[in-house]
């Protein structure tokens, strides 16, 4: 046994044991900080009420989504998949499409079928549009519908997946406004907690307004025990909701990169129905929430309700109760890029400095969209884009940051350099509840704080020789 | 809607009823036939195969050439322990973008090998092809060879694109890939005893368990493959006089070529469950034909198993009567646990698999009681549907099958690599019996929707035998 080398983390350490010297690989992605497409498209399938999510491509896309999401949600997620052999490889996957849907269909009886590419099927040109229209043709157009998305894994990552979803199920389904109904209001939301999810619904209630959250699967990745088996589980927005979103007085769209898409599915309906656009961060924070009570009260004509007003000012005065323990502290924050951005802003309002703010995606203006939430300048602050967990790391061995802020994949990290990590975003697989966490709005906020400043003060008694009960 | 039947009516997809046996029922049973397209199989593929058959070995990097996907899924998921080096617990990938699938991988490929190797200095080195790999046609042999030269090390292909054949040819191919390494290293200085422990995937470090075993009764271990396994000891592992294979579906293919390449005779063995676990320490004992290590293993045997059994004993009594289902990767590890269930009380009412062959199933029918349903390449809803009709009070199974078992309020062990628990040989046999009893007799199975209608019912039925 290599001594203490086994607490380390694994990307520090050739295979005898030496610490690794020189200049760090480059080509190669080391430990990756992002997820691939599909997975986004799955998780929009797994909101849309009774649909299934079917993967065109080999049956492993399919198995690893699944696993990955189960053992974050620990729910029930049926992916199907066309299943590919060499020879469909090779001449094309169209009667394995055609045969695995009707076997989806004969299996689930799904009141629609969320159909997503793969590298595979991308690569080898299979003309999805008109496997579809074959399908539906070949079955009288009895079938449920079909709703498709690309998600070629080599573009984008989960979180492009996520939101390409969202717009070609709108794309697909929305109608031009027929009435509009100043109660209603449509929510696209970023990938959130099923938690945060049910807030934003909530909210919207308080305010008056009926939303319709596209996509929500809180009901059906988050659910309760069965007495008889839910071949898809309930839950979800149904296609005749989707349909009628352009009647919405207005959509709120979070996450500033589909703020800065000109085909975002918010656009999409404000073109289509004139269903006006609001879009937003992903409400962490006091400002960031701000701006989304502004949007609920310009939406439903109603000033800011007392409860609400109350919720804000409990979260002022925990800021207040708490700044010390976390002032001047220094965080690493890395995940899907709208939810950094998120993070950023909170984090510049409560004291720490995000000094290193990662995601793996790659996008043009990163660092001007994190320079565009945080205070006092980016000049300690490391804005890294394309970034995997290898490069996290070492960037944070070089700023010492006092906590880490993102998903389960930090854990080495975070044991390497001993501080605490707060576990927010997708996955959360070495705890409990991620999909119950609360992290939007002023609750959100508060919620959110709590749990950062007990992970800074757990982490100060634990360090401390004398054990201090009374903080 | 409720239907009155809590299954919903599930019925058994036509591409594969003949997956689905009954015991007793006189009808055919075919297995080791591709998943039907839109079955929601619980098998991955065949690159998912292969790494998960190569990628304990320790001192090797480990590379996923192809987009992120396939790497990222599988970073540091599973439980193989490793006594030294901790490298394969990273993951590295080519992570393929558009331009790259357009003009090829190759000099990405190449570039990331010579970097990584330069970096953290691997024995060897194995790259995964990825199905888009498989498409683009890439050149992985000819990087690997260019590469090879250049750094000093083994850098060895492991053709595994995904859709190329199940989870098998992906085993088939790591069997392959791991290969071309055995015979290279000397084999000086292996006393008269030696075996190598193949299968074994050192799950919360079963493999030193066993280890253990080996070497108190006089028996060296080579290597074991490919748990906590080494480059070096794949190199000379063809200097051992037997192959004990327990994973039998991974490595089955490697163990044939150290058969017909060098004369070593393999016996296939399990290590879950007391009498397995005996009756492997006795089928290597007796191979030497050494009475000393004969008396040896049955002194080990005798002392292991008594300084379990009575602990085994008091679990036995809670848990006997119980019904259990079982789905796992491999078909032996059935028909090993069916036994390690009997042993504390148990009834297997339901086993399947996700790539058994023709050999473990008969096998498995042969054990199983009379009216056990038999599953091969399984889905969700089946599963639901047969844990629901035949009542079950646990299910063994990985990650995907949990989810099934825990929203219908049945227990559940997991007993696959994804575990951190370990569970072979005699004490895994405790471990196993305390796994499995903190589920089954958990009291908080009394508040789940069928427990009460169960009661309901009961109640009903009580209600009518009044009125008569």
């Amino acid at each position: 046994m290599i001594s203490g080398m086994e607490h380390k983390n694994p990307d520090l350490f050739t295979v005898s044991g030496v610490r690794v010297q020189g200049a760090p690989p480059e080509a190669a992605t080391r430990n990756a900080c992002k997820l691939c497409s599909p997975l986004g498209a799955a998780m929009v399938f797994n909101g849309i009420r009774g649909c299934l999510p079917f993967l065109h491509g080999s049956q492993g896309c399919a198995t690893y989504i699944r696993r990955y999401m189960i053992s974050h949600f620990r729910e029930p997620v049926d992916i199907a998949s066309s299943s590919f052999t060499e020879d469909d490889a090779i001449f094309g996957g169209a009667r394995n499409f055609e045969n695995g849907v009707e076997n989806v269909i004969a299996q689930y009886s799904p009141e629609c079928v969320g159909v997503a590419t793969t590298c595979l099927s991308e690569t080898i040109g299979e003309n999805m549009i008109g496997m579809i229209k074959d399908f539906q043709k070949n079955h009288a157009d009895k079938g449920p519908p079909l709703i498709h998305v690309s998600t070629p894994a080599y573009t984008g990552t989960h979180s492009d997946g996520y939101y390409a979803a969202i717009r070609e199920v709108v794309a697909a389904f929305a109608e031009p406004c027929k009435e509009r109904d100043v109660t209603r209001v449509n929510i696209l939301p970023a990938m959130m907690s099923c938690e945060d999810l049910r807030h934003l619904r909530e909210l919207c209630t308080i305010y008056g307004l009926e939303a319709t959250v596209l996509p929500d699967y809180s009901t059906r990745l988050e659910g309760s025990s069965w007495g008889e088996y839910n071949r898809i589980p309930p839950g979800g927005t149904s296609i005749d909701e989707i349909k009628s979103m352009g009647d919405a007085a207005a959509t709120i769209e979070f996450g500033h990169l589909v703020a800065n898409r000109i085909d975002s599915a918010g656009m999409l309906l404000e073109k289509r129905s004139g269903s006006r656009r609001h879009a937003l961060g992903w409400p962490i924070g006091i400002k960031l929430s701000d701006q989304l009570f502004t949007s609920l009260a310009i939406v439903s004509g109603k000033r800011m309700p007392e409860s609400i007003a109350f919720d804000r000012g409990r979260v002022v005065d925990a800021y207040v109760d708490a700044h010390k323990y976390v002032s001047g502290k220094k965080a690493v924050v890395y995940g899907e890029p709208d939810l950094v951005i998120g993070l950023a802003s909170f984090l510049s309002e409560i004291g720490i400095r995000p000094v290193v703010c990662a995601t793996g995606s790659k996008g043009k203006g990163w660092k001007d969209l994190i320079a565009s939430e945080i205070e006092g300048g980016m000049e300690d602050v490391l804005a890294l884009s394309g970034a995997d967990h290898a490069k996290i790391a070492e960037a944070a061995r070089e700023v010492k940051p006092d906590l880490l802020l993102g998903s389960s994949k930090g854990y080495p990290l975070a044991r390497e350099l001993n501080v605490p990590l707060v576990r927010i975003g997708f996955p959360i697989h070495d705890r409990f509840g991620g999909q119950r966490q609360l992290s939007v709005g002023y609750r959100g906020t508060l919620a959110l704080f709590d749990r950062l400043v007990n992970a800074v003060m757990e982490s100060k008694q634990e360090d401390s020789k004398t054990g201090y009960s009374y903080l | 809607m409720n239907t009155g039947d809590p299954t919903g009516g599930i019925q058994v997809l036509s591409d594969r009823s003949d997956q689905v046996w009954t015991k007793g029922s006189g009808k055919a049973f075919v297995c080791d036939k591709k998943s039907a397209a839109g079955s929601v199989t619980q098998r991955a593929c065949a690159f998912c195969g292969s790494r998960v058959v190569l990628y304990p070995i320790a001192d090797a990097l480990h590379i996923v050439h192809g987009p992120i996907g396939c790497a990222v899924y599988n970073w540091d998921i599973r439980g193989a322990l490793s006594s030294g080096p901790q490298l394969h617990r990273n993951s590295f990938s080519t992570d393929l973008a558009e331009k790259e699938v357009v003009f090829g991988g190759e000099k990405k490929l190449k570039a990331s090998l010579i970097e990584l190797i330069d970096y953290y200095k691997p024995k060897a080195a194995f790259v995964y092809s990825t199905c888009i790999v498989g498409v683009i046609g890439d050149d992985v042999e000819a990087i690997c060879k260019v590469v090879t030269k250049e750094t000093g090390i083994d850098v060895i292909p492991v053709d595994s694109p995904g859709f190329k054949g199940t989870k098998r040819s992906g085993y088939q191919a790591a069997c392959e890939a791991a290969y071309r390494l055995v015979g290279t290293g000397s084999t000086e200085n292996l006393g008269k005893y030696t075996i190598n422990l193949m299968g074994e995937f050192n799950i919360a470090g079963e493999a030193w368990m066993i280890r253990r075993y080996f070497e108190q009764i006089g028996i060296e271990v080579v290597a074991t493959i490919t748990g906590d396994g080494r480059v070096d000891d794949l190199r000379r592992c063809h200097g051992a006089k037997l192959n004990l294979v327990q994973c039998s579906g991974s490595m089955t293919h490697l163990a044939k070529l150290l058969k017909d390449e060098h004369g070593i005779p393999m016996q296939r063995v399990s290590f879950f469950g007391f009498e397995d676990t005996a009756r492997a320490i006795y089928a290597a004992a007796e191979f030497f034909g050494d009475p000393e290590i004969m008396r040896k293993a049955q002194e080990l045997v005798r002392s292991e198993i008594a300084k379990f059994a009575p602990q085994i004993r008091d679990y036995k009594k809670k848990l006997k009567g119980k019904k259990a289902a079982l789905y796992v990767g491999g078909a032996f590890k059935a028909f090993s646990l069916v036994l390690a269930l009997r042993a504390l009380g148990m009834k297997t009412v339901l086993a399947g698999t996700q790539t058994g062959s023709a050999e473990d199933y008969e096998q498995l029918k042969e054990i199983c009681d009379e009216g056990t349903v038999i599953v091969d390449d399984s889905n969700p809803l089946e599963l639901a549907k047969f844990v629901i009709e035949k009542d079950v009070d646990l299910f063994i199974g990985g990650v995907k099958e949990r989810p099934v078992a825990y929203k219908l309020g049945v227990a559940f062990c997991d007993h696959n690599h994804e575990r951190k628990i370990p569970l072979a040989g005699f004490e895994g046999m405790l471990s196993f019996a305390e796994e499995v009893a903190a589920s089954v007799l958990s009291p908080v199975w009394k508040f789940v929707p069928r427990r009460e209608a169960l009661a309901v019912a009961a109640f009903e039925e009580a209600r009518k035998g009044e009125g008569k």
